[in-house]
C-alpha cells in the first residue's frame, strides 16, 4: 500500500525529495471529517459548526441528500409531517414532525416545506438543500471517499488519525471520523435464474408498463409494498414471497416495519382478490424462463440434481409432484425489492469495521455510545448507526437519529474539548417539575424510546441535581467519563417505554383494556409512557452487561411508570404528578410538596428541620405567601388551617366545648390529673 | 397514544354484554344444573349441598333463583355445592312430584336431608348463606335470656372466651357475618346469638336498633360471680370487621419492647391501629406495667399498647400515622386521643364511602382544590399574554415589562398567578409599567432562553435591555411595592436638601409615597468619610450608619442587618430575616396589639444590651394567627395571653414559658433567664425534636 501513496502524493504535490516518505503536510486536515452530507451529516456538521470545531463534510454527489434524490423510486415519505397538533410548544410539535433536523432556525421547519401528510421526497431533497446553505454548512461536493485508513500517532486524539482518499486521489488527514453514509448498496440474493430479477433501483415505475402482468416481488418491507402498491389496480395479480412474516409497525410499534399506508396489498390478499403472500428462504429459488419469456419458480434444489442443461422442459417444476404448487403460475416480472445495506468496502482491514450478526449484518458494529467497535474515534451516525436499537426505536430514521447525532456531538465535545455534557443544576423543589415537564415535551425521550433517556444527578444530601438531557442509556456505566459530570450520591434515569409484551409481529395490539387509566395500575402501561429508574449507585460496566436483553436498564432501586395517557399530556395532577412526587420522595426520603409560608412559618415554629420548599423559598425570603383570596381558598380547600376563627374562650374551660371545636384542638383539652411517675419521665424528652 | 376512549366504548358494550348474559353466566361456572339420578348418585358423605327442585323454571321462582345462584359462590368457598336439579317432566318422586316441593330448597349433607327451606325464608345471598350455615353448623348457641348467656358464661370460665352476638333479625348481612365467623373461630371460642333485644339491653347496651358484638374474655377470669370482662366492637358487623376484632383480642395486651419503636410491629400497626408507647423505669416497673395494663384494657380494640424500656427511647406517646409525641399527664389523655382519633378516621370512613386505602389527605385536598381552580377561571384580561413572536416586540414597547413565567400545569405557578392578577387590580392604570405572562409550556424557547429554570420567576425588563429578577415573598403586597420600586431609578440623585428631607420623610419621590417603607440615602462628602442615612417607615426614625466597610457584600450584609428592628413584630413576612440571626427567640405571643407595660419592659431589656445573645420580639396572634398553631403546638392547653416564650431554635428546639404568675418586667425576665441558662427550669412542652414534617399532616400544602 505504501508505495501506491508514495507515487500518487508525488504526482499530486510536486514533492521532489526522497522516495516514499508520507508527510503530513501533504494532507488536508481536519479534525472532524463527516462522509456524507445526507440528514445525518448535514446534522452532525450543524453541531460541530455552532460548536466553532475545524470539520468538512465530504459528499459524492452534487448536493445533499442524493439517497432522496432517488429513493423512495415511487416518491412518498412515510415519515409523517404533521403540521398541526393544537399545541405552540415546539419541542412538543418535533415529537410530530419526522422529517425535520434540529437547528435554531425556525424556517428550517419541515411544514414550510410540504403541505403533506406524507411529503413528496423531492420536498425532502430541497430541504436538505436549503439546510446546508442556510447554516452554511461546510460540503465539499462531488468528492467520494473511495478509502479509508489508519496512520498511528501518539499525538492524535484516539492514537490515530483517519486517512481518507477520494475519487481524485486527494488525500485528507482527519483526527475523528464520522460516518454518515447511511445504508445505500441494495441487497442482493444470488439464485439460479436471478439474471431474470429486476431491482427495486431501477424497476418501471410507470403503473402502464405492468398492465396485465404477473408480477412475483421478492421481499417483504416498505419498499416491496410500496412497488406493490403503485402497480396494485394493473396487475393481473401479485405475489410476494420472502422468509419471515409481514411485520406490521402498528403491531410492532416500529416505524421500519410495514406501514399502513402501504399494505393494499394486504387487504386484497386477505378478500381473495388474487393477490398473496408466501413465506420461502430466497436462498433455495429459482427461476427458469420459458419460450414464451415467462418465468417460472422451481426450486434450486431440482437443479442441482438435473444431469445436464437441456431446455426448460428438462427442469422439474414443483407443480410436477405437487400439482397444487402455491406459485405454479408463471410470471411477467419479478422484481427485487430486499432493502440496503452499509457499504463496508472503502475501509481499510486495520479499520475492522465488521458487519453486525444475525438480522443487523447490514449494519456495522458499533457501541451503545455510536463509536465503532473496532476503531477509537470512529463514530457511525445516522441510519447506518441503527443497530444500537434495530427494530426497537427510530434510530434508523430522521426523526430518531437528529438525536443520537446530538448525543455523539456532546460526547466528542466531552472528550475532546473538554466541554462536560450540557446540564442545568436546580433546587430539589423544582424535582418534579422539572421531570414533569421533559415527559411532556421531550421529544429525544419520546422518538428514542428506551435508548435516549433523561439523567438526574442528584447533589450530596438531595438539596439540589444537576438535569442531564439525553444521554445514551447504552452507556450509562460510562456517563462520568463520558459527560465529564459527577453522579456521587445517586441518580434518576428518566426514559420512555412501551409495555413489555405489547408490541411484536404476532400481537394483538387491540385487546379490550389494552390501555390502564389508573395511577395504581401504571406499571402495567401498554402504550409509551414515562418510566423513571432510580439508582443509589452509577450502574457498573458488569450490571449493564448482564442486564435483561428485554430491559433497556440494569436492575434499579426503584422504579415508577407514570400511567400512560390517551392524550400523552401527563400533568394531571392526581393521576400523573401526585404518585410521580411520592415516588420521588420515597427514594429520596424528602419532603417535596409545596407550603404556603404561613404553613413554613409554624414548620418554623415546631420543627427542627424543614421541608426542602420551606428552607429553600420561605427561609430565603420566598415564601408562597399569596394573598387575602388565596388564603381563603386555600382555607376553604382544607389546605390550610383557620386559625382566626378558633374562639379561645371557649377552649379554656371544656366544659362549653360541645364538639363544634375544630378536632384538632380537641387533643389538647384533656384535664390536668398527673400521674406521678409519667411526669418524673418528662427528662428524657 | 393510548386507548382509554376505546376503552371506556368497550366496557361499555361489555356492560351490555352482561346485563345481557347475566342469568345464564353464574349457572355455568357455579350452579350446577343435574338430573335427579345424577344429583343423588353424586352426593358423597360428609358433604353438604343445597338443591333446588325444578322442572322448567317457574316464572314465580325467577329472583329466589337468582339469589341461589349468586350464593353459590360464597357457598362453594365453604365446601358447600350449589345444585339446580332439572325434573324430568314425568318424575313424581319425593322432591320432584309434589308442586309445593318445588317452592323449597333443600339442603342435604351427604344423601341425607337436613331440612327443607321454604323459598320465600331464603331472599337474598345473605340470608342463604346464615340459614345454610345456622344448620349445618352447631357452633353456635342461640340463647333468648340473660339467664341463658350467664350459664355458657360461668361454664366457659377458665377455659375459653365467648363471642356473644346481637342481630336484629335473623338472615341479614351481620347474621351471616356471624355465622361466618363461626365457621372459622367456632373452635377457638365460643359462639352465641341473639335476636332478643331484651338480653342486649340487660347487658349493658341500650341501643338495640343495630347488631353488637361482644368479646367476652372468659378465659381469664378467676371470680366465678363476676361476669366476664366484655369489650365490644365498634365497627359494624362485617366479616372483615370480626375477623379483625378477633384477631386483636387474641393479641397480648401489653407487648413489652427494648428496641426502637419505628421498627416494632405488632397486630395494631398491621391493621393500621394506633400503637400507644408508654415509657418505663426499672425503678417504676410494676407501676408502669399496670398503667399499661389499664390503659389497654381501656383501648383494647381500639389501639394497642407497648411498654418501652427508659434507655432505649427518649419520647413516649401514640404511634401510629402519624406520629404524635405526647406528655402524658394522665391515662385518660391517651384513651380519649385515641378515642378521638378513630372517631375522626371513621367520619372520614363515612365520607369517603369506599374503597380507597392508599388515597389520602392530600391527594383528596389535591383534588378539591384541582377541580375548584379549574371551575374557577382567573380574571387575567389585565395580563398580557405572551408568546414566542409577541415577547421581543412587546419588551422593547413598554418603558417597564413585568413578566412571569409559569407553568400552566404547575401548583406553585397557579398559586402565584392568582396573586398576580391581584397585583395587577392594584395597578390598573399605573403608567409605564405593563404586566404580562408567559406560559412556558406552550413557549418553552422563550423560557429557556430568558434563563428560566424554575416556575414560577418574575422579571422586570426596562426597554428591553436591563432585567432584574424578583426574589422576594410571592404575595401581592411584596409584589405590589417591588414593582413599585423599580420605577423609580436606583439609586436615585438627589439634588437639594429639601428634596433629601422629603426623600427621608417618605414623600419624595411623590408616586411612591404609599408603598416604601424604608428609605436608605447614602451621603457623600469629600470632607467626611462615607455615610448611610436610613429612616423607617416614612422617616419616623432617622438613624445614620458610617461606612465602615468597603466591600459591597459586607455593605448590603451590613445594611440588611441594620434593617432589622430590636423590639420586632414577628409575622409571617419577616420571620426567616430574624431566623438569620441564627439566635434564641424571646417572644411575646399577644392577643392583638401588645400592651404598653410588656413593650416597654421588653425594650428595657433590649436597648441597654446592643450584642444581645438573643433576639426580643413579639407576635400579634391577630394579625398573625397562625401564631395560634404554634402555641397549640407548643402547649396542651392554651395559655393565657399575653405569653412570654422563650424558644431555641438552633439549639435542640426546647421552649420554655416564662411562669404566668410573675408579671412580664426586665427584672423577672432577667432572672428567669439567668436560671434558664443555669438548667434550672424544666422545658414547659414537648420536644421539638421531630425530624421531619409528619407525612399526611392536615396543614398546608399548595398542590393546586
Amino acid at each position: 500500500m505504501a508505495p501506491a501513496v508514495c507515487g500518487m502524493l508525488l504526482g499530486l504535490t510536486l514533492y521532489t525529495g526522497h522516495l516514499c516518505a508520507v508527510s503530513a503536510a501533504a494532507f488536508l486536515y481536519h479534525d472532524y471529517c463527516v462522509i456524507g452530507a445526507g440528514p445525518s451529516g448535514l446534522q452532525a456538521a450543524y453541531f460541530l459548526q455552532r460548536a466553532g470545531r475545524d470539520y468538512v463534510i465530504f459528499e459524492r454527489s452534487h448536493a445533499p441528500g442524493s439517497f432522496f434524490a432517488l429513493y423512495p423510486r415511487h416518491r412518498k415519505l412515510i415519515s409523517i409531517n404533521k403540521r398541526y397538533t393544537g399545541k405552540s410548544n415546539s419541542e412538543f410539535n418535533l415529537r410530530h414532525d419526522w422529517n425535520s433536523l434540529l437547528s435554531h432556525d425556525r424556517r428550517l421547519l419541515f411544514r414550510r416545506y410540504s403541505r403533506d401528510f406524507f411529503p413528496d421526497a423531492d420536498a425532502m431533497v430541497r430541504y436538505l438543500e436549503d439546510f446546508a446553505s442556510l447554516l452554511k454548512l461546510r460540503v465539499q461536493y462531488n468528492t467520494a471517499i473511495v478509502h479509508v485508513m489508519l496512520e498511528k500517532d501518539r499525538q492524535a486524539w484516539n492514537g490515530h488519525y483517519f486517512l481518507l482518499t477520494d475519487q481524485d486521489r486527494q488525500n485528507y488527514k482527519c483526527s475523528s471520523l464520522l460516518v454518515a453514509t447511511g445504508t445505500w448498496v441494495p441487497n442482493v440474493v444470488n439464485f439460479p435464474g436471478s439474471e431474470y430479477v429486476e431491482g427495486y433501483e431501477t424497476v418501471s415505475i410507470n403503473p402502464e408498463d405492468f398492465a396485465g402482468q404477473t408480477v412475483l416481488i421478492l421481499g417483504r418491507g416498505n419498499s416491496a409494498f410500496e412497488t406493490a402498491e403503485n402497480i396494485l389496480g394493473v396487475t393481473n395479480f401479485i405475489h410476494m414471497v420472502s422468509r419471515s412474516r409481514v411485520r406490521l409497525s402498528w403491531a410492532t410499534h416500529y416505524v421500519g416495519d410495514l406501514r399502513a399506508i402501504n399494505n393494499g396489498l394486504l387487504d386484497t390478499y386477505q378478500l381473495k382478490s388474487l393477490d398473496g403472500l408466501l413465506e420461502g428462504d430466497l436462498e433455495d429459488l429459482a427461476i427458469v424462463k420459458d419460450k414464451k419469456g415467462k418465468l417460472h419458480i422451481t426450486l434450486r434444489f431440482y437443479l442441482e440434481n438435473r444431469n445436464t442443461s437441456g431446455g426448460i422442459d428438462s427442469i422439474t417444476l414443483p407443480q410436477d409432484e405437487l400439482d397444487n404448487f402455491a406459485t405454479r403460475a408463471p410470471y411477467d416480472r419479478v422484481i427485487r425489492c430486499l432493502g440496503w445495506k452499509f457499504d463496508f468496502s472503502i475501509y481499510n482491514r486495520s479499520l475492522r469495521m465488521m458487519p453486525g450478526k444475525g438480522n443487523k449484518k447490514k449494519y456495522p458494529q458499533i457501541k451503545p455510545s455510536y463509536e465503532s467497535r473496532g476503531t477509537r474515534g470512529l463514530f457511525v451516525l445516522g441510519t447506518a448507526s441503527h443497530s444500537v436499537d434495530f427494530r426497537k426505536s427510530a434510530g434508523g430514521f430522521i426523526h430518531g437519529f437528529r438525536y443520537t447525532t446530538r448525543a455523539v456531538h456532546r460526547l466528542l465535545e466531552n472528550r475532546h474539548h473538554g466541554v462536560p455534557w450540557p446540564s442545568t443544576v436546580y433546587p430539589i423543589t423544582q424535582l418534579t417539575n422539572s421531570i414533569i415537564k421533559r415527559v411532556n415535551e421531550a421529544s429525544g425521550l419520546y422518538q428514542m424510546f428506551s435508548v435516549l433517556a433523561d439523567i438526574i444527578l442528584l447533589r450530596e444530601n438531595a438539596t439540589a441535581f444537576e438535569y442531564l438531557e439525553e444521554y445514551p442509556v447504552g452507556v450509562l456505566a460510562e456517563l462520568e467519563m463520558q459527560t465529564g459530570r459527577k453522579a456521587p450520591s445517586g441518580l434518576f434515569v428518566i426514559i420512555m417505554e412501551y409495555g413489555r409484551n405489547f408490541s411484536g409481529a404476532d400481537k394483538d395490539v387491540f385487546y379490550y383494556n389494552r390501555a390502564v387509566g389508573e395511577a395504581q395500575h401504571a406499571w402495567q402501561s401498554n402504550f409509551l409512557h414515562p418510566v423513571i429508574y432510580f439508582y443509589k449507585h452509577l450502574p457498573t460496566e458488569r450490571e449493564m452487561r448482564l442486564q435483561h436483553p428485554d430491559w433497556p436498564l440494569p436492575r434499579p432501586d426503584a422504579v415508577h411508570h407514570i400511567v400512560e395517557d390517551f392524550l400523552t399530556d401527563w400533568t394531571a395532577p392526581n393521576a400523573h404528578i401526585l404518585p410521580l412526587r411520592r415516588f420521588l420522595e420515597n427514594c429520596l426520603s424528602t419532603d417535596l410538596r409545596n407550603f404556603f409560608a404561613e404553613s413554613c412559618f409554624l414548620f418554623a415554629f415546631t420543627h427542627q428541620k424543614l421541608p426542602p420548599f420551606c428552607r429553600q423559598g420561605y427561609m430565603r425570603l420566598q415564601g408562597l405567601v399569596g394573598s387575602e383570596g388565596l388564603r381563603r381558598h386555600a382555607v376553604e380547600a382544607g389546605l390550610l388551617e383557620d386559625y382566626t376563627l378558633t374562639d379561645f374562650l371557649g377552649d379554656r374551660t371544656p366544659d362549653n366545648h360541645k364538639g363544634s371545636q375544630d378536632r384538632l384542638l380537641r387533643d389538647h383539652m384533656i384535664p390536668v390529673r398527673p400521674l406521678q411517675h409519667l411526669v418524673n419521665a418528662k427528662d428524657e424528652l | 397514544m393510548s386507548a382509554q376512549k376505546d376503552r371506556w366504548v368497550s366496557s361499555f358494550s361489555f356492560l351490555l354484554f352482561c346485563v345481557s348474559s347475566i342469568p345464564t353466566r353464574g349457572s355455568a361456572r357455579l350452579l350446577q344444573e343435574l338430573s335427579p339420578q345424577e344429583y343423588f348418585g353424586s352426593l358423597q358423605a360428609g358433604r353438604a349441598s343445597l338443591a333446588y327442585f325444578s322442572h322448567n323454571v317457574s316464572p314465580g321462582a325467577q329472583p329466589f333463583l337468582e339469589q341461589i345462584e349468586n350464593s353459590a359462590e360464597a357457598l362453594q368457598d365453604y365446601g358447600i355445592s350449589v345444585v339446580k336439579v332439572i325434573c324430568p317432566k314425568e318424575d313424581v318422586s319425593r322432591y320432584c312430584g309434589k308442586e309445593n316441593a318445588l317452592r323449597k330448597a333443600y339442603l342435604f349433607r351427604g344423601n341425607m336431608l337436613i331440612r327443607e327451606f321454604p323459598t320465600d325464608a331464603l331472599f337474598d345471598v345473605n340470608s342463604i348463606v346464615a340459614n345454610v350455615f345456622a344448620l349445618l353448623f352447631n357452633e353456635v348457641k342461640y340463647v333468648e335470656t340473660l339467664a341463658d348467656l350467664q350459664n355458657i358464661e360461668n361454664a366457659l370460665k377458665g377455659r375459653s372466651n365467648m363471642v356473644f352476638a346481637y342481630v336484629p333479625a335473623i338472615g341479614t348481612a351481620e347474621h351471616r357475618a356471624v355465622m361466618e365467623a363461626a365457621f372459622v373461630y367456632g373452635t377457638v371460642h365460643q359462639f352465641v346469638l341473639t335476636t332478643e333485644a331484651t338480653l342486649l339491653k340487660d347487658t349493658g347496651y341500650p341501643d338495640v336498633s343495630s347488631a353488637r358484638l361482644l368479646f367476652c374474655h372468659c378465659q381469664r377470669a378467676t371470680d366465678l360471680a363476676q361476669p366476664c370482662r366484655r369489650t365490644a366492637m365498634g365497627q359494624a358487623l362485617t366479616m372483615l370487621n370480626i375477623h379483625k376484632h378477633l384477631k386483636l383480642m387474641g393479641a397480648p395486651l401489653v407487648t413489652e419492647v427494648a428496641e426502637d419503636p419505628e421498627k416494632v410491629s405488632t397486630v395494631h400497626l398491621q391493621l393500621g391501629l394506633p400503637l400507644v408507647f408508654i415509657l418505663s423505669q426499672k425503678e417504676t416497673y410494676e407501676a408502669d406495667r399496670r398503667t399499661a395494663e389499664f390503659v389497654a384494657w381501656q383501648l383494647l380494640g381500639k389501639a394497642g399498647v407497648a411498654l418501652l424500656s427508659r434507655y432505649a427511647l427518649r419520647c413516649f406517646g401514640v404511634f401510629g400515622v402519624p406520629i404524635k409525641y405526647l406528655v402524658l399527664e394522665d391515662t385518660d389523655e391517651v384513651i380519649t386521643l385515641v378515642e378521638d382519633k378513630s372517631k375522626v378516621e371513621q367520619i372520614q370512613e363515612d365520607e369517603e364511602e369506599e374503597e380507597e386505602e392508599e388515597e389520602d389527605e392530600d391527594e383528596k385536598e389535591n383534588n378539591n382544590q384541582v377541580s375548584r381552580d379549574k371551575k374557577r377561571e382567573l380574571p387575567l384580561e389585565q395580563i398580557l399574554v405572551l408568546t414566542e413572536e409577541t415577547f421581543h416586540s412587546a419588551l422593547l414597547e413598554t418603558a417597564r415589562m413585568v413578566v412571569l413565567f409559569y407553568a400552566s400545569w404547575e401548583a406553585v405557578s397557579l398559586a402565584v398567578l392568582r396573586s398576580y392578577t391581584e397585583v395587577a387590580d392594584h395597578l390598573k392604570g399605573t403608567r409605564g409599567v405593563l404586566l404580562s405572562r408567559v406560559n412556558c409550556w406552550d413557549w418553552p424557547g422563550v423560557c429557556t432562553e430568558e434563563n428560566v429554570t424554575q416556575f414560577p420567576t418574575i422579571k422586570i425588563y426596562e426597554k428591553g435591555e436591563r432585567s432584574v429578577m424578583y426574589n422576594g415573598m410571592w404575595g401581592t403586597e411584596e409584589l405590589t411595592s417591588f414593582i413599585m420600586l423599580s420605577r423609580v431609578p436606583c439609586p436615585l440623585k438627589l439634588a437639594t436638601i429639601d428634596e433629601a428631607e422629603g426623600y427621608l420623610r417618605g414623600e419624595f419621590p411623590s408616586e411612591l409615597s404609599s408603598y416604601h417603607h424604608t428609605s436608605l440615602l447614602g451621603v457623600f462628602s469629600t470632607a467626611t468619610s462615607e455615610a448611610f442615612l436610613l429612616a423607617r417607615s416614612g422617616g419616623q426614625s432617622v438613624e445614620g450608619i458610617t461606612l465602615s466597610k468597603q466591600n459591597t457584600q459586607d455593605m448590603v450584609q451590613m445594611i440588611r442587618y441594620e434593617l432589622l428592628d430590636i423590639f420586632p413584630e414577628i409575622t409571617v413576612q419577616n420571620l426567616p430575616r430574624y431566623l438569620q440571626l441564627r439566635k434564641p427567640f424571646l417572644i411575646v405571643f399577644s392577643d392583638g396589639d401588645i400592651g404598653q407595660i410588656e413593650s416597654k419592659e421588653m425594650l428595657k431589656l433590649t436597648k441597654g444590651r446592643p450584642q444581645q445573645e438573643f433576639v426580643a420580639c413579639w407576635l400579634n396572634l391577630k394579625k398573625t394567627p397562625v401564631g395560634r398553631g404554634v402555641l397549640k403546638a407548643y402547649f396542651a392547653t392554651m395559655p393565657s395571653l399575653p405569653v412570654l416564650i422563650w424558644v431555641n431554635f438552633h439549639a435542640g428546639g426546647q421552649v420554655f414559658k416564662f411562669p404566668s404568675e410573675q408579671s412580664i418586667t426586665e427584672l423577672n425576665i432577667l432572672s428567669w433567664l439567668e436560671k434558664l441558662k443555669a438548667g434550672l427550669e424544666v422545658p414547659s412542652s414537648k420536644c421539638t425534636r421531630v425530624c421531619n414534617v409528619p407525612k399526611h399532616t392536615l396543614l398546608a400544602l399548595v398542590c393546586l
